[in-house]
């Protein structure tokens, strides 16, 4: 018999062969390769968050071998001098622990602690870019929900996790949460109790929230996030509306392997802007807080910036309390139940409802895959811009000790100037916003019938003084172009239409001769009398 | 259907095609056209071609290097802690510095290749969304309904009920242990209505020694604990207590409006209020000695101590509970009592001070 010669370069061919005959996976997994992703800018924050919730786990699952969330009281003698012989719970000793005392350890708290920050931008930022271009509407009610509930599981996970060291602020924010707890009508005492197993602070709650932190949410957010990119890749993504671009198709490059190469690289600088943050910028230096007592005070506590809009909600809320008598027995609705439970149920619930209300209003049933330009929507962008405004005078509100502070203005007034800002703000920001989109719509309009303005100034023989134009299409004859607004951006500067030399390459040298200076034509089919613009 | 029929017509062994006809072929079965498929350099290994891979390379090298500082940096670099300004203080910032150039420069180095080397690409995948074909549905459909047609739930309703009564309790032995093992009764020993102060209990300071009167000074102010053992830690959270000494024209002032439970509460010129906030129980005790306020540092509710600590401006709704106080045979501080409202935030059930007075 032949002996048989193992060709090296059949071998993957073969191999895969095997695979498929057991699995038959040759078409479905060819169809992966091939699916095609449109490329725009702002289809990268939602990556941002992605990667910054991987590189969570990744100094998470780190951080949980070190960690201990009992509340058990110690005295610390690790190497952080100004604290040794302090009384503490376990919770903040193994916190210090692992930041002096664990080679990395710091670094990886701060990389997790970035990366949460990060975390929760991102996705604000991927929600208002889905909200203002409508990229929620049918058929991607759904995914706009799911994006919702990621928010508050991201909310709820970061609270947990500032929770955990035992510092003085986390204990802070514990307490005032237990407080919001608390105030919740017919119930709030028996959760509250419930949740902290007994009185405020108790010894079991950081025992409770860390499985929440490190088991239940960051399940619930895999699962979401499954879900959220599992109809992404089902129902596809949402494209800009331009050349070939339809309703019915999706123009960019296919996954493998233009888009996989780019999306690796930009995971790789996500990662290494965490690293760098990480690394140069101190974040929640829990050694300088001390552990939490309840009788220490400290002024200027802020939490983590995307919990500050609660806190100015609750600065914000007048000292309106309900009281009232049933059967004898007293009962209230405390103050702090309406700025820290109505106002993120309205929050959650009006978002949620958004897609269909819209919907409904503008009796829109058909599916969308082009997006919108905000100025195209004007009542959308009001609505988006109003919100907006609410939430950043909260979020200033949440800081606004530091600002009185700082720049030495009363905390009455700025507690004055938060809640008129909070009623009046809005309004102004809707009208402003609408105006401005109606404005800019005109103006595209404007620039399509007109041409583009070129700056040149000519003056007729008869003394008057007139811009040129460079019209976008041919001309009727009082130089109109009946050209239709397409959705898309509008060329409004020349060199938008190629009246620019196209730059040289090359860095500090051209490594290319300059070409032949000749008249680019216009991409657009060219005026018939076109005026000459560029002098030689 | 035509594009069967072009799917019949292509032969993928035919010798006359490439590998891209393939691909090609491939993705048009996948509803995928490729419109526009160039490569970045017609003409290969020009100059211009060159300097990219150069450059592309130069950065996975840099990368390599500067992860090599990194591995060094993590090894080699102090990094106890150890009190003033040295060099272990730059770990952190070397780890940070290193590993996010390694990614940067390689993230750079992949980008730049993706764009720069990779052929140039335009395709076009047709969107088959929206519901399915109406026979599908309707066939769906049918097989659902017959599923329940086949569990005769709609034509036994004794079953229905009987399953319904049955399944509720089940559901419940589901959820009692879940979350049963977590209540907990807020009224067993009034921990909401209750501190740790009784009747006789000295106030002392955090290192547990007792106050004599003339060891606050006049309008200052002092932390307090109750007098037991671990009184000073977290088990007693809501005990912790301001002890005040007001000037005489303030103490005056309050003495004339002492509100009803508040009453006898007082020595002399001395009062204590709670620390915790009414609001949401942050320790309400930035003191302002020339307007006798007392600001909480949380949402700045403030209070005024020469009126029974009454907010005067922020979200909180209710006084500071007075702590009734004298001081015992040996001169020290005592309390005469527990607080006599609930201490900290409000809750629904929480009893009402203006029935009390
Ligand atoms: S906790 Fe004191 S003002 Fe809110």
């Amino acid at each position: 018999m032949r002996r048989r010669k193992i060709d090296v370069a059949a071998l993957p061919g073969a191999a895969a062969t095997q695979v498929d005959d057991r699995l038959t996976l040759a078409t479905p997994l060819r169809k992966a390769f091939n699916k095609v992703f449109p490329d725009h800018w702002s289809f990268l924050l939602g990556e941002i968050a992605l990667y910054s919730f991987i590189v969570l786990l990744l100094t998470g699952t780190f951080l949980a071998f070190f960690f201990d969330p009992s509340m058990q009281d110690v005295q610390y003698n690790g190497s952080f001098t100004p604290l040794r012989g302090v009384q503490m719970s376990q919770a903040y000793s193994s916190s210090l622990h692992l930041s002096f005392d664990v080679r990395g350890g710091l670094f990886l708290r701060q990389m997790h602690h970035w990366a949460a920050l990060l975390f929760m931008a991102a996705i604000i930022v991927h929600m208002l870019r889905v909200f203002f271009t409508g990229a929620f509407r049918k058929p991607r009610e759904l995914n706009w929900i799911v994006g919702i509930l990621l928010f508050w599981m991201g909310f709820l996970e970061g609270f947990c996790g500032y929770s955990l060291p035992d510092d003085a602020l986390s204990g802070t924010g514990l307490r005032i949460a237990s407080a919001i707890v608390l105030s919740i009508p017919l119930v709030g005492s028996w959760v509250a109790t419930s949740l902290f197993g007994g009185e405020f602070p108790g010894d079991v709650i950081l025992d409770r929230l860390y499985i929440t932190h490190v088991l239940l949410v960051p399940g619930a957010i895999l699962a979401l996030i499954t879900v959220h990119l599992a109809l992404l890749v089902k129902q596809m993504h949402t494209q800009w509306p331009g050349p070939g671009r339809t309703n019915r198709n999706v123009i960019g490059v296919r996954m493998f392997p233009g888009f996989a190469v780019k999306t690796t690289g930009f995971f790789m600088m996500v990662f290494a802007t965490i690293a760098l943050l990480a690394g140069v910028f101190q974040i929640n230096p829990i050694w300088l807080f001390g552990p939490y007592r309840p009788a220490v005070v400290s002024a200027a506590s802020q939490p983590d910036w995307y919990v500050m809009f609660l806190d100015g909600s609750t600065r914000l809320m007048p000292a309106w309390e309900i009281r009232f008598h049933l059967a004898g027995h007293a009962y209230m609705i405390p103050a702090v139940f309406w700025p820290t439970v109505v106002l993120p149920g309205l929050l959650t619930v009006l978002p949620l409802l958004y897609p269909f209300l819209e919907a409904r209003f503008t009796k829109d049933r058909q599916h969308h895959h082009l997006l919108q330009r905000p100025r195209d929507v004007p009542l959308r962008t009001g609505l988006g811009a109003m919100a907006v405004t609410f939430y950043l005078v909260l979020f200033v509100s949440g800081g606004n000790d530091v600002i009185a502070d700082k720049f030495n203005i009363s905390l009455n007034a700025m507690t004055w100037a938060g809640r008129i800002g909070l009623l009046i703000l809005p309004p102004l920001a809707y009208y402003l916003a609408y105006r401005i989109s109606l404005g800019l719509q005109q103006h595209d309009r404007e620039v399509l019938a007109h041409g583009i303005e070129t700056g040149i100034i000519k003056r007729a023989p008869d003394g008057r003084f007139y811009e040129v134009h460079q019209p976008l299409g041919p001309v009727d004859e009082h130089g109109h172009s009946a050209l239709e607004y397409q959705g898309w951006s509008v060329p409004k500067k020349m060199n938008r239409v190629g009246a620019l030399v196209p730059a040289i390459r090359g860095f500090f040298f051209p490594v290319e001769r300059a070409p032949e200076r000749e008249l680019p034509e216009a991409p657009i089919s060219p005026a018939p009398d076109r005026q000459e613009i560029s002098s030689h | 259907m035509s594009r069967h029929a072009e799917t019949e017509q292509f032969d993928v062994d035919d010798p006359r095609l490439n590998r891209f006809d393939l691909v090609r072929e491939g993705a048009r079965r996948d509803g995928v056209r490729i419109v526009h498929y160039e490569p970045r350099f017609p003409v290969p290994g020009t100059k211009r071609e060159k300097r990219v891979e150069r450059t592309v390379a130069g950065l996975f090298l840099l990368g390599g290097l500067a992860a090599t500082a990194f591995v060094v940096g993590y090894i080699a670099w102090p990094f106890h802690y150890v009190p003033g300004a040295n060099v272990n203080k730059l770990y952190t910032p070397v780890l940070g510095v290193t590993l996010g150039l390694t990614l940067l420069l390689f993230g750079l180095g992949i980008i730049l290749w993706g764009k720069k080397l990779l052929p140039e690409e335009i395709s076009v995948q047709e969107r088959h969304g929206g519901a399915s074909p109406r026979d599908e549905q309707r066939l769906t459909g049918a097989t659902m309904m017959n599923m329940v047609d086949e569990l005769g739930i709609r034509r036994r309703p004794l079953l229905r009920r009987a399953a319904l009564l049955g399944l509720l309790p089940v559901g419940v032995v589901a959820a009692a242990p879940l979350i049963g093992g977590f209540i907990q009764d807020p009224n067993r020993g009034h921990i909401l209505a209750k501190t740790a102060w009784r009747k006789g209990i000295q106030l002392v300071r955090d290192d547990m020694t007792p106050i004599r009167p003339e060891e606050v000074s006049i309008g200052g102010q002092m932390t307090v604990f109750p007098g037991i053992p671990e009184g000073n830690t977290n088990k007693y959270g809501d005990s912790p207590t301001l002890l005040i000494q007001l000037r005489d024209e303030d103490a005056a002032a309050l003495r004339n409006k002492l509100a009803g439970v508040n009453q006898g509460s007082m020595w002399r010129n001395f009062v204590a209020y709670s620390k915790i906030c009414t609001h949401a129980g942050c320790p309400a005790s930035l003191f302002e000695q020339q307007s006798n306020i007392l600001l909480c540092p949380c949402h700045q509710s403030q209070f005024n101590i020469t009126d029974n600590a009454r907010p005067v401006f922020g979200p909180a709704t209710r006084p500071l509970p007075m702590l009734p106080i004298t001081v015992d045979s040996n001169g020290f501080f005592v309390a005469q009592s527990d607080y006599k409202q609930p201490v900290g935030p409000g809750f629904w059930e929480r009893p009402d001070e203006t029935t009390q007075d």
